[in-house]
């Protein structure tokens, strides 16, 4: 049986059918359920194997972006979701969904603090970027290696569409340290003939990273590595046709991230069709 | 001064007024309970560039402004809950910090004591404004068991300056706040919450049968009906045939229903023309009958399933699906309140689109500036800032697109001095539907069911007033017209709608927009007639006036007719959308509103659609004769750089950007593309999800507000072969184009601009058929008119938005965004030389030179299948057309977007390098391929290759890449190098 993905809505969710397909092509059942229904009780998170936070505007992004959703995450479900965790189901949560999660204390985790806060540019901006995947904890610990990232080999392209996406955090280099940073903002040279480079610090960091993020982080992984958020927008490449290089380039598909998350729980990915 | 040092000067000196609370909240009293006003103050404050910025364009001497947020609520709060409020909704857990800053108002609420050169501003909006941020604090404090009655978001601004009382009330009016929306206040605003915004007053019978047409003229004016003598004359000898008098809610439903905005009476006048020596040469019965669906009856295209009848065209798509497609306009209320104006004119096409029963995928927008260089105080009263004016409408079209979930993929940006009055705004959607499944047939017994927002005292009168003339006062007699939008509210009556539509669950569906419940059940009970209870509508506050509840254009609403409705609530539920039965279809014929016991209107269906008499009017001609053109002499690389950083030509890359054009994952051609992502392109092409995935739909915009003025025939033709280039590059076959039409134009009872609006339409008209492309919908705005203090009227330049929309049918072929790869060939499809009247070379050079503007030119139609063929063959690697600055600006704009040279063999003349005209493309081809496309297309023209420096050459005027870039984006002075 494909393993059935739950991907929850908050009034002004909007990306929860682009991240449906992602898993559909990688090979799960996403079901999308309205917050007020698993509140109801009709459906619960245990029912689930994988559970996805979807982007969009969760309440208009009033009051900032995810909290209201985050506050609904912890208030209504935060049992539930503690049993996910506990129980080792993997969580994604993209851009709005990465939001709720740092805002109900999900990520980076217990002991550490973080916000998205406005992007340096202080507007909402959509572009492509690329991501690397982070280098993981150190070698001999295992647990804590981000399921969604750990078998990704080279960058990820997809776009970013966000206007508070710039995280801060006053221990970055504890989450170095534990391998948390799961994925960075790289930038594609231009004299070097396509090779991945660092992004350099100051003003030459835009637009390759969007949003003035310290470190370059587009997405952290909780110290259990089952937890992932990120800022990006995988779900919208996993299509060859949706690259917008369309005949200059190619690579980079971002439907290994979703297959990750699906085989972590014995599923299996999909055919290729990239 | 430490972070805790400043925090507490902050405290004491913004929030002198609340001293018990910050006691309290220092732990030194406990209060109890007691039900009170309190606001919270959140820092640290933002620094507000763009506000200081504006500030200086007023010679304000103001150094510094920072923005706080403050949130005034009503509740029964302790200190402890006030903190949990504070700590869980407002604040950030790095860098920010809040205090309570306002005790109960109760109390007299003192003035901030200021520091010297130290002044505070408050905005806030007006109490039943749409204010998301208040209605998600009340239910999440709710959702945390705390009681909190109202709250409402407003802003606290610290100035730094040396001002005067004088200038702290411009910076306010013309920096910080707008009148129409919001409240402001030095020092402490007092909260307004929108239970205080009630004010009733019950229907009243206007006695009307015994006025003569003055007294009708002033009946008219004093509620600004916006009717013509004639029909008010109608409409009192219908009443006085019924022996009575008509209701304040039936004569505005008939001013409404009547109204142009509603009824385009312009476009289906009888119009006589006369040459401008008074002879009469022509007349027109209808130029919607005439020329736009006459075009469409002419081509009569299989694949239009609907043209003109309902919100939007709808057209096959592939087997299994249709789209719909729609644009319209939001001038009025984007002059008043740009943010506002363009936010809710997005809602409102999309919920064109949804009264179709498609779903809405894709996102147009068209915006229209003024001169952004004027000195505020050459600004006529009543005019915004054009840039306060630029900020809000991108702002606005951004909020919402990005809010609903849907791209907004193609649009364009124009500037002429006379937007600076009158900024245009055009908004359009694109929508998916599976075939044949948008019914529309009501029946007898079927309830009415209005979903989404409740009704407020926002947005009434918004279909009269905009169609009406504008001036200083404007803001202030009509600003109750003017909305702000709720796209969270948007998108689920998306999500409702698609729903219902699947389940079919509803026999007609229409938007509420215009005119509130008026238009929408007035029209969809145009042959059956209903009956509606105001009592069930929905409403945000008690004392509305039935009239208001009836004509409110409280946003994010629309209506079905349903058998059964009960369904529907509970889709409404489970997507979190309101939902209300508020009345029956009855067959009767009677459109019958009550209020309870009372009956607000009962009018018969057919006078409301048919009893208007058809508008006679007149016409003068345009004169479209030009002075000769005499050789110019200029530094045509200094001209070329000049007409890049052109406003109207300029990357639009910073506006895009804010808006997401890749949800939905089917984004295939970007607005902006290359290697580096920063080349416009031409027409942006979507694969709609859900469908098969082998098919897009490419969109294309033409727009032109100069050749308006000279020659409105010759206009229309460019700017439909514009859109039509557009979607040829993006792939599009234009053997199955559709087109859109929106006008904005000036009074039309004005001769000489409705004369020009006659030859515009004709031309629109004769492209369409010579195009082979039906018009399927569109929109006029007319009355773009400013009304200076003196009476001197100020009309907004003659512009035709274009919309083509065409079908992908192999999206391998579709060119790339810039040229490709050096060595390629590049090749020149239409004549090498254009035409310079009306150019943008003259518009940068600062007059008219004369000489002929570009003319209709039938040959264009092979071109664009030669070149359609061309890249269905898979010949064509990249592709440009040319267009405003003509073969220079398209080389050097193809470059840039590509990242790579040029080098093209072109004599140096202006009308070689600058000059206009339709029908022309810049193509790239591999070497190899040359031979077959000169076979497919014998007239092309080599005119060089691409190379890899970063220069670009047209014969002697060589550019480099980085100097094009650097204009480009706006930043060229006229006069000196880059």
């Amino acid at each position: 049986m494909k393993p059935r993905v739950l991907i929850p809505l908050a009034l002004g969710t909007n990306r929860d059918a682009d991240l449906g397909t992602a898993f559909e092509l990688a090979g799960a059942d996403p079901i999308l359920v309205p917050l007020s229904e698993l509140r109801a009780g009709k459906t619960r998170m245990n029912d689930f194997e994988i559970l996805a936070i979807p982007g969009g505007f969760s309440y208009g992004d009033a009051l900032g972006a995810g909290r209201l959703f985050g506050l609904d995450l912890m208030g209504w479900f935060g049992d539930q979701l503690h049993e996910a965790v506990a129980a080792g189901k993997p969580i994604i949560g993209i851009c709005n969904g990465f939001q709720a999660l740092v805002r109900a204390g999900l990520l980076p985790g217990p002991g550490h603090r973080a916000v998205l806060g406005s992007n340096r540019s202080s507007r909402f901006e959509c572009r492509w970027v690329t991501l690397e995947p982070g280098s993981g904890p150190p070698k001999d610990q295992v647990p804590g290696r981000c399921l969604w990232t750990e078998s990704l080999r080279g960058p990820l392209r997809c776009p970013v569409a966000h206007g508070e996406g710039r995280f801060v955090s006053d221990d970055l280099d504890a989450l170095v340290q534990t391998g948390q940073i799961a994925l960075r903002y790289v930038r594609v040279g231009t004299s070097t003939g396509g090779i991945i480079e660092e992004i350099p610090p100051g003003p030459d960091s835009y637009p390759h990273n969007p949003n003035g993020s310290v470190g370059n982080v587009a997405g952290v992984c909780d110290s259990t590595g089952q937890v992932l958020g990120l800022m990006p927008h995988p779900e919208n490449h996993v299509f060859a046709r949706q690259d917008p290089q369309r005949g200059r380039s190619s690579g980079g598909s971002c439907l290994p991230l979703f297959e990750a998350g699906v085989v972590a729980v014995g599923g299996k990915a999909r055919m290729k069709i990239m | 001064m430490t972070v805790a040092e400043k925090s507490d000067f902050l405290w004491k000196v913004l929030c002198p007024g609340a001293g018990w609370l910050l006691r309290a909240h220092a732990g030194r009293v406990t209060t109890q309970q007691v039900e009170q006003d309190i606001g919270i103050l959140v820092g640290p404050g933002q620094t507000q560039a763009d506000a200081l910025k504006r500030a200086h364009r007023f010679a304000l001497p103001v150094t510094q402004i920072e923005a706080y947020r403050i949130v005034h609520l009503r509740g029964t709060l302790g200190v402890q809950e006030i903190e949990t409020l504070a700590e869980t909704l407002l604040v950030d857990p790095i860098g920010q910090w809040w205090r309570v800053c306002r005790g109960n108002t109760r109390d007299p609420v003192q003035e901030p004591e200021l520091e010297s050169g130290r002044i505070v501003i408050e905005t806030g909006l007006r109490p039943g404004v749409t204010d998301r941020e208040g209605v998600e604090f009340v239910r999440a404090s709710r959702q945390m068991g705390l009681k909190v009655e109202f709250a409402t978001v407003a802003t606290r601004w610290q100035i730094q300056g040396d001002l005067t009382e004088d200038q702290v009330h411009e910076l306010a009016n013309r920096v910080l706040h707008n009148e129409v929306v919001e409240r402001w206040a030095t020092g402490a605003l007092a909260p307004a919450f929108a239970d205080q915004a009630a004010r009733p007053e019950p229907t009243l019978v206007l006695d009307i049968g015994g006025l003569d047409p003055d007294g009708l003229s002033e009946l008219n004016q004093a509620r600004r009906l916006g009717l013509d003598a004639a029909e008010l004359v109608v409409i009192r000898d219908h009443f006085k045939g019924l022996g009575r008098n008509p209701t304040d809610a039936e004569l505005e439903t008939l001013a409404q229903t009547w109204s142009e905005h509603c009824a385009h009476k312009t476009f289906g006048a009888h119009i006589t023309v006369q040459s401008k020596e008074g002879e009469e040469i022509g007349a027109v019965d209808s130029m919607m009958g005439t020329f736009l669906r006459a075009a469409t009856d002419t081509v009569a295209a299989p694949w239009v399933q609907s043209a003109f009848v309902d919100n939007a065209g709808i057209l096959s798509f592939e087997d299994g699906w249709e789209v719909a497609i729609k644009a319209e306009t939001h001038n009025h209320p984007s002059a008043l309140e740009p943010f506002g104006g363009s936010n809710t004119g997005v809602g409102g096409v999309v919920r064109d689109i949804l009264g179709v029963s498609a779903k809405p995928i894709a996102i147009t927008d068209i915006l229209c500036f003024g001169d952004e260089n004027l000195s505020p105080h050459e600004l006529p009263p009543g005019v915004l800032n054009p840039s306060r004016v630029r900020e809000g409408v991108i702002a606005g079209v951004g909020d919402y697109g990005n809010k609903i979930g849907v791209p907004t993929i193609a649009g364009a940006v124009l500037h002429d001095p006379s937007y600076t009055t009158t900024p245009l705004v055009f908004a359009g959607c694109l929508g998916l539907l599976p075939s044949g499944s948008n019914p529309t047939k009501a029946q007898p017994g079927d309830s009415i069911v209005v979903f989404g927002g409740a009704v407020g005292r926002d947005g009434v009168g918004g279909a009269t007033f905009s169609s009406q003339t504008m001036g200083a006062e404007t803001a202030e007699v009509a600003g109750s017209s003017v909305q702000i939008g709720d796209p969270i509210v948007e998108k689920g009556l998306i999500d409702v709608m698609v729903a219902a539509r699947e389940a079919k669950l509803y026999t007609a569906v229409t938007d509420c927009g215009a005119g509130g419940l008026s238009s929408a059940v007035g029209e969809m009970a145009e042959e059956l007639g209903a009956e509606v209870e105001l009592g069930l509508v929905p409403r945000k506050y008690p004392g509305l006036a039935p009239w208001e509840v009836w004509l409110s254009e409280a946003q994010e609403r629309m209506v079905v007719a349903a058998p059964d409705p009960e369904p529907l609530l509970a889709l409404a539920q489970r997507w979190g959308v309101g939902a209300a039965v508020i009345g029956t279809f009855t067959g009767n014929g009677r459109l019958v509103v009550r209020d309870g016991e009372d009956v607000v209107i009962d009018l018969d269906c057919r006078f409301l659609h048919d009893g208007r008499p058809q508008r006679q009017m007149m016409a003068i001609a345009p004169d479209t004769s030009r002075p000769e053109r005499s050789p110019l002499r200029e530094d045509w690389t200094e001209v070329l750089l000049r007409l890049l950083a052109h406003p109207s030509i300029r990357s639009n890359e910073d506006i895009v950007r804010t808006f997401d054009h890749e949800i939905l994952g089917g984004t295939l051609v970007r607005p902006y593309g290359g290697p580096k992502g920063q080349g416009a392109a031409d027409g942006t092409v979507i694969v709609p999800p859900g469908t098969s995935g082998t098919r897009g739909v490419a969109i294309g915009i033409g727009v032109n507000c100069v050749l308006g003025r000279y020659n409105p025939n010759a206009m229309a033709w460019s700017v439909v072969d514009e859109a039509v280039r557009n979607v040829v590059i993006a792939g599009a076959d234009p053997a199955e184009l559709s087109l859109l039409d929106n006008f904005s134009w000036g009074d039309p009872t004005d001769q000489q601009t409705l004369g020009g609006l006659v030859e515009a339409v004709r031309g629109c008209h004769d492209a369409a058929v010579a195009f082979g492309a039906p018009f399927v919908s569109g929109k006029d705005s007319l009355y773009n008119v400013f009304v200076h203090p003196d009476g001197s009227p100020d009309p907004v330049a003659p512009t035709l938005v274009i919309t083509a929309m065409g079908i992908v049918k192999n999206l391998g072929v579709v060119p790339l965004t810039g040229v490709v790869e050096p060595g390629n060939d590049v090749w020149l499809i239409g004549p090498l030389v254009g035409s310079l009247g009306g150019s943008h070379l003259d518009a940068v050079l600062g007059r008219d030179y004369g000489g002929q503007v570009p003319g209709v030119d039938p040959d264009t139609v092979r071109r664009h299948h030669q070149v359609a063929q061309a890249i269905a063959t898979g010949l064509i690697r990249s592709a440009h057309d040319l267009s405003e600055g003509g073969l220079a600006v398209a080389a050097a704009e193809w470059a840039l977007a590509g990242d790579l040279g040029l080098a093209l063999e072109v004599p140096g003349s202006a009308e070689v390098l600058f000059g206009e005209g339709p029908g022309r493309y810049l193509l790239e081809v591999v070497p190899e391929d040359s031979l077959k496309l000169q076979a497919l297309i014998p007239e092309a023209q080599n005119l060089g290759v691409v190379h890899g420096d970063p220069l670009v050459a047209l014969g002697d005027l060589v550019v480099e890449l980085g100097e094009i870039d650097h204009a480009w984006r706006g930043h060229h002075q006229a006069g000196g190098k880059a």
